[in-house]
């Protein structure tokens, strides 16, 4: 029964003495590879030149701090809830007096981990957040030694005030 | 002098490593020692002005029979709890060849007187010219004879290697 | 200055441009390889990765050296050095160039020119093929085992089509075996015996079936895809030098590489006129014999790396050939043409004269 027509009849005719020959066909093929001698190189000299990563590249995460160099997190736990992978946990604490300038909202992350060999790169974490506190950034993920080294705490991922991180490109306007 | 000192460096080269031959535990050692050999001979070929023979000899002997030799030696199964025990009469047997061997030597070398070291004449007789003209003249029939007896041992060594056909 | 002195340091300087040819046949290697691939290669050891044979070499030397301890230990060390020695060997016979004067004398670029040239470069040949086969089993290694018999197997069967198109070389320059003798005779007389252009009567534009006989067998004598079955990596895991480290493995590769070299010299010096270049008489009327003589060396260089990027060209060409395949080749088709080219040549010789 035929489903297609694209199915092809395989046949194997006889070779003719020149194809027996088999130089014909090595200097085609020497042909072929001598042509790649001049062609683009594909190689990038990698610590010399990076890369551009894609746009929607999603790499290791950055808890957003906002102009005042406040942590925007506020500990909702809605990336936690979204994540498919269960990588995030977090425990939030209450502002105290005189951290108003550490912590944008009233009740904030005391401690914050995302398990880097559980977490998938999904981004739903980022597309969860209401406060625009976590971003996957095209930062690559460090190598540890240790399975344990791989959770990280706010250590790692709330992005420093003097080395802020750029994630204009990463940010969405939704309308609602 | 200096070739006779050559000479006396390779003919004891030559005598020991035919001994090693017979005396290695390790077949393999044995025809790593019958290569040596060879060399020493071909290197007396040298000494006589007779390089074709000596090439000749290097390619045939030492690069494609003993290739073969150290290639079946190879594929032997050397450990020592396979080889098999010798009975007494193989014992006895190789104990009387060897002597009549000895007998034939002792009486061929009672015949012959040592001279002294001469050393050998400046021949060009050795050159490949010069033994194509022998060969191809001379010893024309022979030479055609041995071709013959080769092509009969090639023809012999394929019908042995030919499968059967029922 | 003695001609002793001279070939003294023609030898050492031999040794040394050997060494420093196979050296960066690997670093050439690499890059061709990268190139054919559309990558770049090593480029990290100095300027374009020209430091990289050095980087290679020095870790050669300080690794771990391991001797298997089922292994013979001496055959294990004699393996890789008979190698290296049988492949250096070859250099001897081969004319380097026109010879140099030298205070009034000439001198030839040439270690001994051996009444049996040629033959002594077969006969060398296949003694390498004991460094392998030695190596190989000593390794105590079924890998390694079998690699050494698909060495020894593959070069007995090729030399014979070797020797074979190489009578026909010999048949042209009136039997004369040696290596200088050929290369003289492709410096003189025309070619096709009307194109007047003076040392360009190579034996290549006589003997095409033999030139390319010669070129398949020194692929396979020199182990080189695509009859690389004694080592071959992906079935046999690197073949005879499996248990090999450190030096002793590097004298194994570096053999090759001057194989490699040596195999390319030789086709050079039988096929294409060795020092002979189109124009050379003309040069010698204009310019000192000395600079004439420099010139020739550096066009026998210039034709052997061109062979040398050949082999590697095929190398990143065509597949590894089957066993079987290999055999069938050897035997049934290189044999036999081999041997029909030498009749056809006789006849022609007969029947044309010169």
């Amino acid at each position: 029964m035929q489903l297609t027509n694209r199915s092809k009849v395989v046949t194997k005719p006889e070779m003719t003495w020149v194809e027996k020959l088999y130089l014909p066909a090595i200097l085609g093929g020497l042909q072929i590879t001598i042509k790649h001698l001049f062609k683009k190189k594909a190689t990038v000299k990698y610590p010399e030149v990076k890369k551009e990563f894609a746009p929607v590249y999603r790499g290791m995460h950055v808890l957003k701090r906002d102009e005042q160099g406040r942590e925007n997190c506020t500990a909702c736990g809605l990336c936690a809830v979204s994540c498919p992978a269960e990588a995030i946990t977090m425990d939030a604490a209450e502002r105290q007096k005189g951290e108003e300038h550490l912590y944008r909202e009233e009740k904030y992350a005391a401690k914050y981990e995302i398990n880097m060999l559980r977490c998938i790169y999904c981004g739903l974490c980022e597309e969860a957040c209401p406060k625009d506190a976590i971003y996957l950034t095209d930062r690559i993920v460090p190598s540890e030694y240790t399975r344990g080294e791989f959770v990280f705490g706010k250590d790692m991922l709330v992005e420093r005030i003097d080395d802020r991180v750029d994630v204009s490109k990463r940010k969405k306007e939704y309308s609602i | 002098m200096s070739s006779q000192l050559i000479f006396f460096i390779l003919a004891a080269l030559s005598i020991m490593s035919a001994l090693f031959v017979v005396f290695s535990k390790n077949p393999i050692y044995s025809v790593i020692w019958l290569i040596v050999c060879f060399f020493s001979i071909a290197g007396h070929y040298i000494m006589l002005n007779a390089q074709f023979l000596a090439i000749v000899h290097i390619i045939v002997y030492a690069g494609a029979i003993m290739v073969l030799m150290l290639f079946t030696v190879m594929l032997l199964n050397l450990n020592k709890a396979t080889e098999p025990h010798k009975p007494m009469l193989y014992k006895l047997a190789a104990m009387i060849s060897g002597g009549l061997m000895l007998l034939v030597l002792l009486a061929s070398m009672r015949s012959t007187a040592l001279g002294a070291y001469a050393s050998p004449a400046y021949t060009e007789s050795g050159y490949v010219q010069n033994v194509g003209m022998v060969l191809f003249t001379e010893f024309l029939l022979p030479f055609e004879m041995t071709s013959v007896l080769f092509i009969a041992a090639m023809i012999g060594a394929v019908v042995l290697a030919k499968k059967e056909v029922h | 200055m003695s001609v002793l002195v001279f070939k003294a340091i023609l030898v050492v300087v031999l040794f040394l441009v050997s060494l420093g040819i196979a050296a960066y046949s690997t670093y050439a290697e690499r890059k061709v390889a990268a190139f054919l691939q559309d990558r770049i290669g090593p480029d990290r050891a100095g300027p374009f990765g020209l430091l990289q044979p050095i980087a290679d070499g020095v870790k050669m030397f300080l690794k771990e050296e391991i001797i298997p301890t089922l292994s013979d230990k001496f055959l294990f060390i004699l393996g890789p050095s008979m190698f290296m020695v049988t492949t250096l060997m070859v250099s001897a016979v081969i004319p380097w160039g026109m010879p140099l004067e030298i205070g009034g004398e000439m001198f030839a670029l040439q270690v001994a020119d051996v009444n049996i040239g040629i033959l002594y470069v077969l006969g060398v040949v296949s003694l390498g093929v004991y460094g392998i086969m030695i190596g190989g089993w000593a390794s105590n290694n079924k890998y390694a085992l079998l690699g050494a018999i698909r060495a020894s197997s593959q070069m007995i069967s090729y030399e014979l089509a070797m020797g074979m198109s190489v009578v026909a070389i010999l048949l042209m320059t009136n039997g004369s075996l040696s290596i200088n003798h050929i290369v003289e005779a492709q410096g003189t007389g025309k070619l096709y015996g009307f194109i007047n252009v003076s040392g360009m009567n190579w034996n290549v534009f006589y003997q095409p079936v033999a030139f390319l006989i010669f070129l398949i067998c020194a692929f396979a004598e020199a182990n080189r895809t695509p009859f690389d079955l004694p080592e071959s990596e992906s079935e046999l895991i690197g073949g005879f030098h499996t248990e090999y480290s450190s030096m002793k493995l590097g004298l194994y590769l570096f053999g090759e590489y001057i194989n490699m070299f040596i195999s390319s010299a030789i086709i050079s010096c039988l096929f294409f006129g060795g020092y002979n270049f189109p124009g050379i008489e003309y040069l010698g009327t204009i310019l000192p014999h000395n600079i004439v003589s420099i010139i020739s060396v550096l066009v026998l260089f210039g034709k052997i790396f061109f062979f040398i990027f050949f082999f590697m060209w095929v190398r990143w060409t065509i597949p590894r050939f089957r066993y079987d395949q290999l055999m069938r080749l050897g035997w049934q088709i290189l044999m036999p043409i081999a041997i029909v080219n030498v009749l056809l040549t006789a006849l022609g010789i007969t029947l044309f004269g010169n």
